[in-house]
């Protein structure tokens, strides 16, 4: 009789993850529909802001004369933050179908099922940031430059990464497709309490007060540097350093909740 | 028992039933009021210093000018509410044992519309409210927000008749829902954030022909200058054209749903 192979813990982990990536690709191509309001609605900000603000760059203190750039990043952030609640939103129905159940009575530890849904929001966040791009360039918003656009992406797929986190720490603990407007709502307000409308100086009172504090001003400030201007280390690292913060810290509740989640 | 008062209390009946409905569920109450008070504070905190571009109107404050802006997108979402909620009935059976039943068929979507004016009232209260306790005055005082609360109440029925008419065309929640992004974009196309003078073409030519521009100018100019005639008659006529709308479109649908089953 051939000895069984035996193949290494990490591989099979690797393994995992790629089939539940693979797994959230595929739901994708069957339902193109699903991801259309994932990529209408930043759309839909940047074109409505844009409509309505544009005219805020007259005001002194603003840093750029074209508000299309000015805003881009945040209605991409804004994309990374929907498809990182609708990863939660589908881990909810998963959970309510009893699909979760099955996987959590395999071999595979909990963070693989969790980076599985995660790394899947990550790179499905690129589809909307790179639609809400080419209108805003179609509309004249300056070209990042290719480290500016680095630079976005990253910070982009970070941001949808944290909001998996987020969306997917709630599904875990409500176990319900109701917890949806939470998830959404949570990352609307983290990502619109910064910079997004308009510079620090330029903000009111107490949004002042929450922006200068909040570190998704950084991880914005970081996104649109290469829009607005050129991009520096200066200016990328608090970016860097806050998304890391997030994810340590909303990983680290997400996965708590997912240890907990019995079957 | 008269037919009146029969008719009068199935839509009192009905209209009660979709506010709970709306209160029980957090995911109907989330967009109608959750949503447009974040919006109005980010907003507010974000872009507050417009109130400093020239031919920006004289007002005391961006809260007072988005107070209107903020009930227009409540009542909004209030009406797409209401009319995924009449989709889900009509998916779940609901809607066909109240067809079957001795009551007349206006009444069905009458009490529908009755809970989105009530959740229209409710809004108009909340963000007058939020208003007050920020600071923003109401110019024109009581008759002012009294103006501003009977034009919030029945634009949401208004609205809400367009949205029972594609509930019942469709019959379908998913398709409602999927509307949520049109309402946006009709709003963004308004002066419902912001001065009409003061946008970037296209939204600005849009946003002079709009008809819920009128309707924004006529709950706002009560609160940020005075009443004047012109702008209530633009908001009644503007209510009253989407009225007239969504009783012909529910009305053909109505037909539609009862011939196809």
């Amino acid at each position: 009789m051939e000895a069984a192979v035996e193949i290494p813990a990490w591989r099979a982990n690797l393994a995992t993850i790629a089939a539940l990536m693979a797994r959230a690709k595929n739901e994708l191509l069957r339902v193109p529909g699903a991801a259309i309001p994932g990529v209408l609605a930043p759309t839909i900000f940047f074109l409505g802001l844009n409509g309505v603000f544009g005219a805020l760059t007259q005001l002194k203190g603003f840093t750029t004369g074209s508000y299309e750039s000015y805003i881009v990043p945040v209605s991409m952030l804004q994309g990374a933050g929907f498809t990182g609640a609708a990863a939660g939103v589908n881990l909810a129905r998963d959970i309510e179908q009893g699909w979760l159940d099955r996987l959590l009575v395999s071999p595979a530890p909990r963070w693989v099922l969790l980076s599985g849904t995660v790394l899947a929001a990550s790179a499905r966040s690129l589809i909307p940031a790179t639609f809400v791009m080419c209108v805003a360039l179609l509309l004249g918003a300056g070209f990042p430059g290719i480290d500016g656009l680095f630079v976005t992406y990253f910070m982009v797929a970070a941001m949808a990464a944290i909001a998996a986190c987020w969306a997917s720490m709630l599904a875990l603990r409500f176990k319900s497709q109701s917890a949806a407007p939470l998830m959404q709502a949570g990352m609307m307000a983290l990502i619109l309490t910064t910079t997004a409308y308009a510079p620090l100086a330029l903000l009111q009172g107490w949004l002042y007060n929450i922006a200068s504090v909040n570190p998704v001003t950084d991880v914005l400030e970081a996104a649109r540097q290469g829009f607005v201007g050129s991009v520096t280390w200066a200016e990328t690292w608090p970016g860097v350093l806050a998304v890391t913060g997030m994810f340590v810290v909303l990983g680290t509740l997400a996965l708590r909740e997912m240890r907990r989640t019995a079957v | 028992m008269s037919a009146l008062a029969t008719n009068v209390r199935v839509v009192r009946a009905l209209g009660m039933r979709s506010i709970r409905q709306t209160f029980r569920r957090p995911q109907l109450i989330a967009p109608i009021i959750v949503f447009p008070t974040i919006l109005l504070a980010i907003q507010t905190g974000g872009a507050g210093a417009a109130i400093n571009l020239p031919g920006f109107p004289e007002v005391q404050s961006f809260l007072q000018f988005m107070l209107a802006g903020a009930m227009m997108q409540s009542l909004m979402l209030a009406g797409n509410s209401g009319g995924i909620a009449l989709a889900v009935d009509i998916e779940m059976g609901f809607t066909d044992r109240l067809f079957s039943a001795p009551i007349p068929r206006f009444a069905i979507v009458l009490g529908r519309l009755a809970g989105t004016a009530a959740l229209g009232l409710f809004a108009s209260l909340w963000f007058l409210a939020i208003g007050l306790i920020f600071g923003a005055e109401i110019v024109s005082g009581v008759p002012g927000a009294l103006i501003a609360i009977a034009l919030v109440t029945t634009s949401a029925m208004a609205v809400g008749g367009i949205g029972a008419a594609i509930a019942l065309r469709t019959g379908s929640a998913s398709v409602v829902q999927g509307l949520f992004p049109l309402v946006l974009v009709v709003l963004f196309i308004s002066t419902a954030f912001f001065p009409q003078e003061l946008m970037i073409e296209p939204a600005k030519t849009i946003a002079k022909y709009n008809p819920l521009s009128f309707i924004v100018n006529g709950i706002r100019d009560p609160m940020i200058s005075g009443i004047t005639a012109s702008d209530m008659i633009d908001a009644v006529l503007a209510i009253l054209g989407i009225v007239v709308l969504g009783l012909f479109l529910s009305a053909r649908a109505l037909r539609h749903r009862l011939r196809v089953g």
